[in-house]
């Protein structure tokens, strides 16, 4: 009897693995009904749930606005908390459909992981915290310091890097968890808080006052943080990327969470194909051919997003910068439509 | 007509289908090469599927990474490393640092479990309660939890370098980890090594001789005065000969952090001290236990032929009490290896932290790496196992039962 049970499971197993490398997303997702989406275990502004359980943020609403395209409901969407080190591993395996989990774009992570990155969310770079009474003002001032950092990410090799380009010595802690890094900084295990910087901003609300430290103005490294999924399925790829793009040329067009409906009925040629009232665009992406709309009104347009979860309407308040759209002084660019 | 002894019929073939068929015979036989075949064609099918799909997806799979260049700094190495060593070395500071407090977690968790269990059999009322309040305590507290109360309880209770409590300005105590002078070796090294090691040989000789001559001839010979001297006096006749053995770097503040020296760092502390304390726990229900199991006349005949307690529990019971103790034991030594994995917790940098943390995110190779540590993780723990099991095979010989 043991031996048969043990050969059951064996075999059971060596089935689970023959299946794991599909093709079909889209089909697995509208067939289980809802979009499993890989996120951090709380970033405040990126992805962070509240005390009901439901999850808000930057990256949260890229999953949201592919869901809504997918299924033309925001909600149906299964977040996967995720540490730095689980995170490529949970894409890997199938666990996730999609990855959104402020994750730095390096040419590593995207020819040896077995998966792409559909483009970038927020532009952002690795900065240092430290606490105002240590009178520090630049980062190369730093010299013999402890710092601490989380594990598993590109932080790591940067903090390295800066540290000997500039002949200066530190102590590195790394620790599993973002909190766990911020807990051992706030009870002084180390002088500086080294992550990216709007990460920084972030973690800087949780701290028990927030106004006794500063993040330092070197910015020391390119942390381009977009959403990934596997190789090997390029219509999922597609969407992904797509949803992105539509949210940031909702922006460029003004199409607003607000006016949507009334833009849908605009004459413009270049709304007429956004909206899907000129053309099939959003079929020839396996989706429905009001795709724009339905990512819009669920979430907004990509401007929308920021100011309600990173910028001037959140805790945060971090500028535009960089992320603005191209023609207003950042770089965020998207294809057209057409 | 003489009778010819009857030749006993051959027992080779029954023998020989018993033993590969266990009692179904041969039929067995078949059953059982069936049965592995299936396993290894299960085994083939995995790896396969595993390699296939690896390809497929374009994941890079192979042993090349750990050549690469690792790009990171770690906290605590035993060995010279810096961000531009490989993989490698990674994985082998990762390994010393689990090596590092395993053994000294198991030292201590020893040595506090003896301690604890010989207080809770205590006849003084308030010592076993003491005991008791301890084992009842900890072991009953989530591991992760106690790791963390030892690391954050003892980070919050130390002040920052700049204020730190300095003894006789040569040690410092601060939240950064104990700092203390580091021993550099002098010309009058060699010469102090070699005395020291001479005078252990012939204290180890001398101890030996005096026991010896006990069981011959009964006569109690003091060989200790001896010995110390012999342990003091040697390496300081070298040390005036040939010079200071060591000298010491003194620590001193500068900028953030104190510059030259050792440093114990707050991680190690905190890992240690939670290992040992919660392994202890266990380690003294089972000494307990396997004191209790000797019988109680061996303690009465002990104190009867005039023994102390302590003697009595040193020569009589304890020895007896090895043989239940020590398989358990074994478990709980596996059980503190394996548990110091959780340092990632607290950041000290073991392997599970550096290599199968840092180092697998770095590269992406999860089935390469994960089998790795798992493999190491194994042979630890059977050689750990094995150290034990001769332990115990050399102690059945000596209690005549082997």
């Amino acid at each position: 009897m043991k031996r048969v049970s043990l050969v059951l499971t064996l075999a059971v197993a060596a089935g689970l693995s023959a299946q794991a490398a599909s093709a079909q997303t889209l089909k697995t997702v509208k067939d289980r009904g809802m979009l499993s989406c890989g996120v951090s275990q709380g970033l405040p502004g990126f992805s962070s749930p509240d005390d009901k359980g439901n999850w808000t943020g930057l990256d949260v609403d890229v999953c949201r606005a592919v869901a809504a395209a997918v299924f033309n409901d925001a909600t149906k969407v299964k977040f996967v908390p995720l540490s730095a080190k689980d995170r490529f591993t949970a894409l890997q395996s199938g666990e996730i459909d999609v990855l959104s989990r402020n994750t730095t774009w390096t040419l590593s992570r995207d020819t040896s992981l077995g998966a792409n990155f559909t483009g970038v969310t927020y532009y952002d770079g690795q900065g240092f915290l430290v606490k105002k009474s240590l009178k520090v003002n630049s980062a190369l001032e730093l010299n013999s310091a402890s710092v601490c950092v989380q594990t598993g990410t590109t932080t790591e090799q940067n903090l390295a890097d800066y540290f000997k380009g500039n002949n200066m010595k530190y102590e590195v802690i790394a620790f599993a968890s973002a909190d766990e890094t911020v807990k051992a900084y706030e009870s002084g295990r180390c002088d500086v808080f080294t992550s990216d910087v709007s990460q920084l901003y972030a973690e800087r609300l949780k701290l028990a006052n927030p106004a006794d430290h500063v993040v330092l103005p070197e910015v020391i490294s390119k942390e381009p943080l977009g959403p990934m999924v596997r190789h090997g399925d390029d219509q999922w790829f597609d969407i992904v990327k797509w949803t992105l793009f539509a949210m940031l040329d909702a922006e460029e067009l003004g199409v607003t969470q607000k006016n949507v409906d009334e833009m849908a009925k605009s004459d413009k040629p270049e709304l007429k194909r956004a909206f899907g009232t000129d053309g099939n665009l959003g079929e020839q992406l396996g989706l429905t051919k009001d795709w724009v709309s339905r990512i819009v009104k669920a979430v907004g347009n990509y401007g929308e997003a920021f100011d309600r979860n990173v910028g001037a309407g959140s805790k945060l308040g971090i500028a535009r910068g960089l992320n603005n759209l191209w023609n207003k002084g950042g770089i965020q660019y998207a294809p057209p439509i057409r | 007509m003489a009778i010819e002894p009857r030749e006993p019929p051959s027992q080779l073939l029954p023998r020989l289908q018993r033993a590969l068929g266990g009692r179904a015979g041969w039929s067995g036989f078949v059953i059982q090469i069936l049965f592995v075949a299936v396993l290894a064609w299960i085994a083939y099918e995995i790896v396969a599927n595993a390699r296939a799909n690896l390809q497929a997806q374009r994941i890079t799979a192979g042993f090349g990474f750990l050549a690469n260049t690792a790009g990171f700094d770690v906290s605590q190495h035993l060995i010279p490393y810096s961000g531009s060593d490989s993989y490698t070395r990674v994985f082998l500071v990762g390994l010393l640092n689990t090596l590092l407090v395993s053994v000294i977690g198991i030292f201590f968790a020893t040595l506090i479990g003896f301690i604890v269990a010989l207080g809770r059999l205590s006849p003084n009322w308030l010592l076993s309660k003491i005991a008791t309040g301890y084992v009842e305590l900890i072991r009953n507290l989530p591991l992760l939890f106690q790791i963390l109360f030892w690391y954050l309880a003892v980070l919050a209770a130390l002040p920052n370098p700049r204020q730190s409590i300095s003894i006789f300005d040569r040690f410092f105590l601060s939240n950064r980890g104990l700092v203390i002078p580091k021993p550099i070796g002098e010309p009058g090294f060699e010469p102090f090594a070699i005395a020291l090691v001479v005078a252990i040989i012939v204290a180890i000789g001398l101890w030996r001789y005096s026991r010896q001559a006990l069981f011959d001839s009964g006569k109690v010979i003091k060989v200790w005065p001896y010995a110390l001297g012999l342990l003091i006096g040697l390496p300081l006749i070298s040390a005036l000969i040939f010079g200071a053995p060591v000298m010491f770097e003194v620590p001193v503040l500068k900028g953030f952090n104190f510059a030259g020296g050792s440093r114990v760092i707050p991680e190690f502390v905190a890992l240690t001290l939670a290992l040992s304390t919660y392994t202890a726990a266990f380690i003294a229900e089972i000494v307990r236990a396997g004191i209790l199991s000797v019988h109680k006349g061996q303690m009465e005949a002990g104190s009867s032929l005039g023994l102390q307690r302590g003697s009595v529990l040193r020569l009589i019971v304890i020895p007896q009490a090895m043989r239940v103790i020590l398989p358990p034991l074994t478990n709980q030594y596996l059980n503190l290896t394996k548990n110091s994995s959780l340092a990632v917790a607290i950041g000290y940098p073991d392997l599970v932290s550096v290599f199968a943390g840092t180092t697998l995110s770095q590269t992406g190779q999860a089935i390469e790496i994960i089998g790795i540590t798992m493999g190491v993780y194994l042979l630890i723990s059977l050689i750990t196992s094995a150290v034990m099991s001769f332990y115990g095979w050399r102690l059945g010989r000596s209690l005549g039962n082997s």
